[in-house]
């Protein structure tokens, strides 16, 4: 299985712990999680369900290219680890 | 008389209330977060709140107990394969799909619709909702029209509706405003729209194209509940005026130190009564003369007065958005909100004021719940 994690920045305003999920991309992965966490999505991707400008998504350390489709392969032992860009003051 | 009033910072969303003719910060939800608009609805004793989280996007939330509580709502959502009006392709021919950038406007519906709201957005959506905020439909007979595509951003990257003004008598009768797009009308609860700015014109256009209803940018536009015939406009270049229904505009030419800015308000009571926040023109925005003032008319427009009692004597350069300058129901409150975190309140139609608050985050919208 492989294992979602979300930044801790996303706590403050609404519940997302990690989870085991399976499946063959980063969409297949992430729906997973929203299938139990609807509110989640609409912080991690937009109404047009691409992920959002200033997140960010790594699989096993390394960005993801395809932030409309997220069609990034994803590894049964693989990390996905879901955070905010760099920005803001 | 009004005794609680909502501002909207950079920061999250203020609540003030009055007590023993004193105005007093309140309650502070949503610290940190950029709140671009509130609204008290009084038909149903809804409060909203709109956020704009930045990474984690656009967010609408709701309290039925004044703000003890808050529920999060899910906000309005431009439909799947939507695209942007201005500037719809990327540099390699692809559509931009419309995304939802800001929630700019929130109003209710008419008396007789106490579950109505309607939203203005970023880019252009105008959206309505029949169950107090809950779920959200595009009105599409807007957003298909082909003059959409004339619309472009005014301060904004992306046009976006900021005035919605539903007629006190006659809910199906609903105007919108947008920077920059016009002022557009409909008489059927949304399901026709005429662009109605027939004496607008656009100074910063080529001038084959001043006329263009599509590309006027109206900053601000506000219905006189006492004679609803009667709006007022603060446009880009100028103030201009209805009273026919936003069947003509004219011109105000005695808004002083300037007739740029952005917010105007209207006397409840009083059409011909108006206030507004005077400002050097676009290649500065700036208070005339680092003088912060109020101008107010009381003569339809023909004259105003420079309202200074109370507000800074020196230097400062507060800008007052849109959203930040309101009347209450009497008439004799007023507040107005700066992008320098200055609050100020008047209990005298504005003939003095008193700082509420020097040290607020920048101020986007100020709201008295009204009954």
């Amino acid at each position: 299985m492989a294992r979602v994690c979300f930044t801790p920045n996303l706590e403050r305003h609404l519940a997302c712990a990690a989870a085991e999920v399976s499946g063959t991309s980063v969409r297949d992965a992430l729906d997973q999680v929203f299938e139990n966490q609807q509110q989640l999505r609409g912080y991690v991707l937009d109404d047009q369900n691409r992920l959002r400008q200033h997140m960010v998504i790594f699989i096993d350390g390394k960005t993801i290219v395809d932030r409309v489709h997220l069609s990034d392969a994803v590894a049964p032992d693989s990390e996905i680890y879901v955070m905010q860009a760099l920005s803001g003051g | 008389m009004s005794a609680r009033l909502h501002v909207a910072t950079r920061k999250g969303l203020f609540q003030l209330k009055r007590h023993s003719g004193q105005w007093s910060i309140g309650r502070h939800d949503f610290e940190g977060a950029h709140v671009s608009m509130s609204l008290h609805n009084p038909r149903n004793g809804m409060t909203y709140a709109a956020l704009n989280h930045g990474h984690f996007g656009v967010k609408l939330h709701r309290s039925s107990d004044q703000g003890a509580n808050w529920e999060e709502l899910t906000p309005p959502a431009y439909p799947e394969g939507a695209v942007k009006g201005a500037d719809p392709f990327t540099a390699n021919g692809e559509p931009k799909p419309a995304s939802l950038n800001e929630i700019w406007s929130l109003e209710t519906g008419g008396r007789d619709q106490p579950d109505r709201l309607w939203c203005g957005t970023i880019p252009g959506g105008l959206f309505r909702s029949d169950d107090a905020g809950t779920s959200w439909q595009l009105v599409e007979s807007l957003w298909n029209a082909p003059e959409r595509m004339q619309w472009f951003g005014g301060g904004k990257d992306d046009p976006g509706i900021h005035s919605i003004c539903v007629h006190p008598k006659n809910s199906q009768q609903v105007a919108v405003a947008i920077s920059c797009g016009g002022v557009w009308v409909t008489q059927d609860d949304g399901a026709t729209w005429n662009c109605q700015t027939t004496g607008m014109f656009a100074e910063y256009m080529p001038p084959e194209q001043a006329e263009n209803p599509n590309v006027q940018d109206p900053h601000r536009m506000v219905q006189s509940p006492s004679r609803p015939d009667t709006c007022w406009v603060q446009h880009h270049n100028g103030v201009f005026r209805t009273t026919d229904g936003i069947q003509s505009w004219h011109a105000i030419e005695g808004i002083q130190p300037s007739k740029f800015g952005f917010a105007v308000a209207v006397h409840p009571q009083r059409p011909d009564t108006a206030w507004f926040v005077p400002a050097v023109k676009d290649e500065n925005r700036v208070p005339v003369g680092g003088k912060f003032v109020i101008a107010r008319t009381t003569d339809g427009g023909q004259s105003s007065q420079v309202l200074t009692r109370g507000l800074p004597t020196g230097k400062s350069y507060d800008i007052v958005y849109r959203h930040a300058l309101d009347v209450d129901d009497s008439g004799d409150v007023l507040a107005v909100g700066s992008t320098t975190g200055n609050l100020w309140i008047s209990e005298d139609g504005g003939d003095s004021w008193q700082t509420i608050s020097s040290n607020l985050p920048p101020i986007y919208c100020v709201r008295f719940a009204k009954a």
